[in-house]
């Protein structure tokens, strides 16, 4: 580094390369997954993990894209069977969160409808790919949004391999 | 000095807002013009009124005990506040919790006689 003491010239010059050493970081990083060690972070909502973690954990946004989130949160007083209605506060706190930090990549159907299963996107079917529907049937494990079942450290958006132990 | 007045303000204003589950019983007792039947509240809990499931199916028979989401299974802690002190303590989570799972079990809101009853046999429950 050259913080004072040395030419304009030289000092453009290091300017320049971090310029670009930062613009090849941010290129790397936005080519390859998000989550290529599978952990998942996010900044915290507490409107987000206290309304939607009561009844699973609370799934890393990046799961879904926006335009999931927002079917998703559209439908919440029938949410797949069940009634988790919120008031419109802390509803829309929530949808906001969930903007903000839903994934890039797109998580609609081949028929281009926004998919509201995390357990149906492409990143999930491909991930769990080695798991037979009997291990699904477990009663142990029983249904895929029991991440936890699996992954131990799940609710901390740590899916890596490291941490998988399937339970009999 | 100003300390003491803030401290002796938030007590007053937590403890004005802060309600027992014995607070919430007189209110839906207030509200039914009845008083409770621990009895009638036990059958309501366990019993299923006309969809898949019923109270104790994520609560439990046993509401002391942690009990599981039916769909995510997810743990849920126990729901008597003999074993759970969180319980019936907070009047947005009380009424938030009733709108949802009576939707889901009676499917359509609960009427102030069957949450009287459901919480008088809830506090009859100890471990």
């Amino acid at each position: 580094m050259c913080w004072h003491g040395c030419s304009l010239k030289h000092r453009k010059g290091t300017d320049m390369r971090i310029k670009l050493t930062i613009t090849l970081a941010m290129a790397i990083l936005s080519a390859t997954p998000a989550q290529a060690d599978d952990k998942w972070r996010a900044p915290s909502s507490p409107e987000y993990r206290d309304e939607c973690g009561s009844c699973h954990i609370a799934f890393p946004p990046q799961m879904l894209d926006a335009a999931s989130w927002r079917a998703l949160m559209d439908g919440l007083n029938k949410h797949f069977g069940s009634d988790a209605s919120v008031d419109d506060k802390r509803r829309l706190a929530i949808a906001d969160f969930l903007q903000q930090n839903a994934a890039r990549r797109s998580t609609q159907n081949a028929k281009g409808k926004p998919l509201l299963r995390i357990s149906e996107t492409a990143h999930f079917v491909k991930e769990h790919r080695e798991i037979d529907a009997a291990t699904w049937r477990r009663p142990s494990i029983k249904t895929a949004a029991n991440c936890g079942a699996c992954h131990k450290q799940a609710a901390a958006g740590d899916f890596g391999e490291h941490s998988i132990a399937i339970p009999r | 000095m100003r300390y003491p007045i803030t401290i002796i303000s938030i007590l007053l204003t937590h403890s004005a807002l802060a309600q027992t589950p014995r607070d919430f019983l007189t209110r839906f007792e207030q509200e039914a013009g009845k008083s409770a039947s621990a009895a009638r509240g036990a059958q309501f809990f366990k019993a299923r009124h006309g969809n898949d499931w019923s109270c104790s199916t994520c609560h439990g028979e046993r509401p002391v005990q942690t009990g599981k989401h039916a769909s995510t299974q997810k743990p849920i802690m126990p729901l008597a506040p003999s074993a759970n002190a969180e319980r019936f303590t907070d009047a947005a989570k009380v009424d938030k919790w009733f709108r949802r799972n009576c939707n889901d079990v009676v499917g359509r809101v609960c009427n102030a006689q069957e949450k009287a009853d459901v919480l008088a046999w809830l506090l009859t429950q100890t471990s």
